[in-house]
């Protein structure tokens, strides 16, 4: 039986709005990050309602950085209903449909967790989820933006296949898994559940893993420009991050131990290391697809001994 | 198939926002109850008749709390995030002058036996002036009523981060009429923050019994009206800890009781 091919068409807006959704979700995870380096996370005690109206409040103190995050929020929450429904009514690849709804569940999710946390005073769990699931949203907006680019859409790709072991897309992958685990870590010690050690330590894995698939897409691959690019980026990301994570390590665990408040270097270097770390996700995420599309593992004991070929997984 | 999974998932997410969205609901109703509730709860505290102290032979415990050592820095508040937050402002975990410890809190942790307390009628006051608690370390009984007052051009959140107590968090603007709280149970340097002025902080202690004082500039206490016992007195610091020590006191005795903390205890 042959399989169908669904042709896509490139829509110019549709892509141009996707990537505009993922920007302002990248602009929502630093005013998230704000709040909590600023320690403003429960500045307005009230949710939905900020101090009992929808009303723009008076932004003293902690109260802006909180109202500013609830505000991106709700736009976010707007694009999202947007892009699922644009996604739905125009993409005959029936698993961008899912794709926009699977946005518009975790944006949905990632609301709840928000309201939870403000009501039940920031539990660790709660918190580091709504950190969690933030990212999250974020590399599902940027997998849009990437499937709706021209690129994706009209491009025929060049596919090597990959018969080594472990193959790069399970490196990939693996690389996924350990940031997703330094980022719960990460969330975790931000909220006050857990010491700061098995953030730092992890790293070293993290470090580990990604330079592993980055050499190994760069050593092999690098002819593959979708794979060179974010494989590159990936790296520097990486070195920037192990950078930014020093820097808040001394900033806020060495001299604000016993900070009177939220320090100008203390927010910075947090803020930019929780955006750094959401960029290199991301970009982790895009290797993983790109790998997945021009890099297939080659099933060789599936092949008959006669026909002696390769077959895409 | 598709579609059907795809409403139920919607189905789910809005029955947990609806879920959310009651909590909300919920928790206001709580705290306006929490409110208006405080002087009932403030008369239901004492579960027995208070135990009665012969005043003819109540005795004084007195002292001086000292700092040994070099004396940390106070760290320098930076207030410019809100206009209204006016004056000078620097971090009060650790006064010290001449030696003198101040925000101490000195209790009667042991000796009392299962003696109880009328709760004062009386409430105690917190105050928020120039983005600064007012005062630093507080004392309070259990069921007693703590004024929170907002003596500021800005709005303040009250946030106390109990273990043993129930954890709140509300919104005073200006010209307000004060907040009127109880602790149910006791708690010794329980820990209250203002999310929107991230410096603004201080600690409640709750206990049973009225014998209980805080050091103040001079790092002096006074504890009276206590019945002859023998006892064991606690002196609490937010970042030094806890020292407690014996002592005895006979009819009408005054006794001198000081304390000395070191520079790095309680860490």
């Amino acid at each position: 039986m042959a399989l169908k091919r669904i042709e896509a068409t490139y829509n110019r807006g549709h892509h141009i709005f996707a990537t505009f959704v993922a920007c302002v979700t990248f602009l929502l995870i630093i005013a998230g990050a704000l709040v909590t380096s600023n320690d403003a996370g429960l500045s307005i005690p009230d949710w939905p309602t900020s101090f009992g109206s929808f009303s723009v409040p008076p932004l003293n103190g902690g109260v802006k950085y909180e109202w500013s995050h609830r505000l991106i929020a709700g736009s976010i929450v707007l694009l999202t209903i947007s892009i699922a429904v644009w996604t739905w009514s125009i993409e005959r690849r029936r698993w961008m449909h899912w794709l926009g709804v699977a946005a518009l569940g975790t944006v949905i999710v990632q609301a709840i967790l928000g309201g939870l946390t403000v009501l039940l005073f920031q539990p660790p769990w709660i918190s580091s989820a709504h950190a969690a699931v933030a990212q999250t949203f974020f590399c599902i907006a940027v997998t849009i933006a990437v499937f709706t680019a021209r690129r994706w859409v009209e491009e025929q790709p060049r596919v090597e296949f990959d018969s080594r072991k472990p193959s790069l897309f399970t490196l990939a992958l693996l690389s996924i898994f350990v940031l997703y685990v330094q980022l719960i870590l990460g969330a975790m010690f931000r909220h006050h559940g857990m010491s700061w050690w098995p953030h730092v330590a992890n790293s070293v894995i993290v470090a580990f893993v990604l330079c592993w698939t980055a050499v190994r897409a760069l050593a092999v691959y690098s002819e593959i420009q979708a794979v060179r690019r974010p494989a590159i980026l990936m790296l520097s990301l990486l070195i920037a991050q192990l950078c930014l994570g020093f820097a808040a390590f001394v900033t806020r665990v060495a001299w604000g131990r016993n900070a009177a408040q939220p320090e100008l270097p203390m927010v910075v270097s947090t803020v930019a290391h929780v955006a750094v770390g959401a960029l290199l996700l991301a970009t982790t995420v895009i290797l993983a697809i790109q790998v997945w599309r021009h890099v297939p593992v080659a099933f060789a004991e599936r092949v008959p001994q006669a026909e002696g070929t390769a077959s895409a997984a | 198939m598709n579609k059907k999974i795809g409403c139920r998932g919607m189905m789910v997410g809005m029955v947990a926002l609806c879920g959310l969205l009651l909590l909300a609901a919920c928790n206001k109703k709580e705290n306006t109850e929490q409110s208006s509730n405080a002087p009932a709860e403030q008369t239901a505290a004492p579960a027995t008749a208070p135990t009665p102290i012969d005043p003819a032979t109540a005795a004084t415990v007195s002292g001086t709390v000292k700092f040994d050592g070099t004396a940390p820095k106070a760290a320098k508040i930076d207030m410019s995030q809100d206009p209204a937050c006016k004056g000078t402002n620097e971090a009060e975990n650790v006064v010290v002058d001449g030696g003198d410890l101040a925000n101490v809190f000195v209790y009667v942790k042991d000796g009392l036996g299962s003696r109880t307390f009328d709760v004062p009628k009386d409430p105690v006051v917190l105050e928020q002036q120039g983005c600064k608690y007012h005062p630093h370390v507080l004392g309070v009984m259990t069921g007693q009523t703590v004024e929170i007052k907002n003596s500021d051009q800005t709005t303040h959140n009250i946030h106390p981060t109990p273990k043993d107590n129930r954890e709140w968090n509300e919104s005073q603007p200006p010209s307000t009429p004060p907040l009127d709280k109880t602790f149910a149970r006791e708690e010794i340097m329980l820990p209250v923050k203002c999310n929107q002025h991230p410096w603004m902080k201080m600690y409640i202690n709750v206990v049973k019994s009225p014998f209980f004082a805080v050091t103040d500039k001079a790092g002096k206490y006074e504890i009276k009206g206590l019945p002859p016992g023998d006892y064991t007195l606690a002196f609490v610091h937010e970042k030094l800890g806890e020292q407690d020590q014996k002592v005895t006191v006979a009819p009408k005795d005054s006794k001198t009781v000081d304390a000395s903390f070191k520079a790095g205890m309680g860490e």
